[in-house]
């Protein structure tokens, strides 16, 4: 296996399955939005979105994001049919999520590196929110 | 109320099987709850509280109690992954204290193995009620590469390297020579770890625990039951178990929940790290016992690396001998659940009835510990600590 030439674009996302509390987080992935949940009392952002803040117990509400990040931590799955990258992401927002890295050289990544959303398409699903380096 | 002293492993037993295509998942339960019971000296009729995890095959405890024939007073079903075992000890005790049993079997097996199942590469789309799964499934979360970024950030923060890791594995391997039971008996280099296959970056096919199929299962009694036994005495001194997960998103990939887990068993116990003679230390893979082994305070955080390398972990060689059975990483990992054979090797420690090759001298206190679930999302952690009385 030629693991240099491996892109996590080669593997096929499988779709998620929304929630009453996630629809619109999906809903806007469809639409081009990337929405994350922010508490309405105590202003914190968290990741993944809940309608409870899992600071305070407040009540939370949906709020755009930028889209950038940098990279917390990664691992590329060498032992799968098309290698991908799993990757804690941390959002210029706050929030560490958890995520794929896409369209990218595999071994050329770093911790800390700059990143910014690449959304992947699901077959039968929304699309995901994927990241890929800049620059 | 403390647990101290409240309660006795009187029985431990491990099946020797890795391999077991032609035995049903009961079965494999039945066969552990036989052997444990016949090491304590006690028959199943002894038994009035029974624990089990996620493993046991039916709801909760109610096929394998009935499977079994059990005549219960209190059951417990607590399911912390693969640390389910360590807690369940201390639960027993708990419940042994509170007058609520008097002979406690806790039973564990698997067949991965036999199934065909690949453990660690595939992910799982599990429960689509499970509020993360939506957000990881898609990205394909499986086991290994969840612990591999924990890896990954420890070296980026601390400068571990994967030879420090490769020394958890070539210490498991000194000890598994010795253990005929054990699926991979070669001594390996760390030459061999890092040169071997990646599985996830930076974990190697060595890093990673064996697939197998077993089980085991213990019993945990009142001390009047223990003293009338034949078997040693080994006293349960303290327990502690907890949960991390991450955090709203302020994901920390660089401890786990032995931070926690582990003070509370030790100030219980009333020991520290320095009195711990021996350690069961989970290792599905080898990051998981570096981080625990920071994470319970045998070195200070950040330290790890140094910590295991050039034998430090080996028996007869190190300061601190750890799964001197040869661990998940060598000998089996029945159920992709470690934590029942860390309980049994250091009961075997504790009674002196370790290989002799690897038994630790004067093996008067052992600790044991695990993580379930998966370190690089939301796991459970259990420690015990033990003592020959």
């Amino acid at each position: 296996m030629n693991i240099m030439a491996a892109h996590s674009t080669e593997r096929q996302i499988p779709a998620p399955t929304p929630t009453p509390e996630t629809e619109t987080f999906w809903q806007g992935m469809r639409d081009g939005k990337f929405l994350i949940r922010r508490c309405a009392g105590c202003g914190k952002a968290h990741w993944y979105p809940r309608a409870l803040c899992p600071f305070c117990f407040g009540d939370t509400e949906w709020t755009e994001a930028s889209g950038d990040g940098v990279i917390y931590s990664y691992s590329v799955m060498r032992r799968a049919p098309e290698p991908y990258a799993i990757a804690y992401v941390t959002l210029a927002e706050g929030p560490t999520m958890l995520t794929n890295l896409v369209s990218c050289d595999f071994d050329a990544l770093r911790i800390g590196q700059a990143v910014r959303l690449a959304p992947t398409p699901t077959s039968d699903g929304p699309p995901v929110p994927t990241f890929t380096p800049v620059g | 109320m403390s647990i101290r002293g409240k309660a006795y492993i009187a029985g431990a037993w491990e099946h020797p099987t890795r391999k077991a295509p032609d035995k049903s998942l009961a079965q494999l339960h039945a066969e552990c709850a036989r052997g444990a019971l016949a090491d304590a000296g006690l028959t199943k009729d002894d038994v009035d509280g029974y624990f089990c995890a996620g493993d046991a095959p039916g709801m909760g405890p109610l096929s394998m109690v009935d499977y079994l024939n059990l005549r219960v007073r209190h059951v417990d079903a607590t399911d912390i992954g693969g640390s389910s075992y360590i807690a369940h000890v201390g639960h027993a005790a708990e419940a042994i204290a509170a007058g609520k049993c008097r002979v406690a079997l806790i039973t564990l097996a698997g067949r991965p193995r036999s199934e065909g199942m690949a453990t660690g590469t595939t992910p799982r789309a599990g429960n689509p009620h499970q509020p993360d799964v939506q957000f990881e499934y898609p990205f394909g979360i499986a086991v290994a590469n969840a612990y591999a970024m924990c890896a990954m950030r420890h070296m980026y923060e601390y400068g571990t390297t994967s030879e420090q890791l490769a020394w958890i594995k070539v210490a498991a391997s000194h000890h598994a020579q010795h253990n005929p039971d054990a699926m991979l008996r070669d001594v390996v280099t760390v030459a061999d770890v890092v040169n071997s296959p990646m599985v996830a970056d930076p974990l190697h096919r060595l890093d990673c625990c064996v697939i197998s199929d077993g089980g085991g299962a213990l019993v945990v009694v009142a001390p009047e039951v223990a003293r009338s036994l034949k078997r040693p005495l080994v006293k349960v001194l303290g327990a502690g178990e907890s949960v991390k997960g991450q955090l709203g998103g302020e994901v920390d990939l660089t401890y786990s929940a032995g931070r926690v887990s582990g003070p509370a068993a030790f100030a219980e116990a009333g020991v520290t790290p320095g009195d711990i003679k021996y350690a069961s230390i989970y290792d599905s893979f080898t990051i998981t016992v570096l981080m625990q082994l920071e994470d319970l305070g045998f070195c200070a955080k950040g330290e790890g690396g140094k910590f295991v390398s050039d034998g430090n972990l080996i028996s007869g060689v190190g300061k601190l001998p750890f799964n001197t059975d040869g661990g998940g990483l060598c000998s089996n990992h029945p159920a992709n659940r470690g934590g029942m054979t860390k309980v049994l090797e250091a009961v075997r420690q504790l009674r002196g009835e370790a290989h002799p090759a690897v038994q630790v001298p004067n093996c008067d206190i052992a600790l044991a510990h695990g993580t379930g679930g998966l370190l690089g999302t939301r796991h459970g952690g259990a420690t015990l600590i033990m003592e020959r009385e």
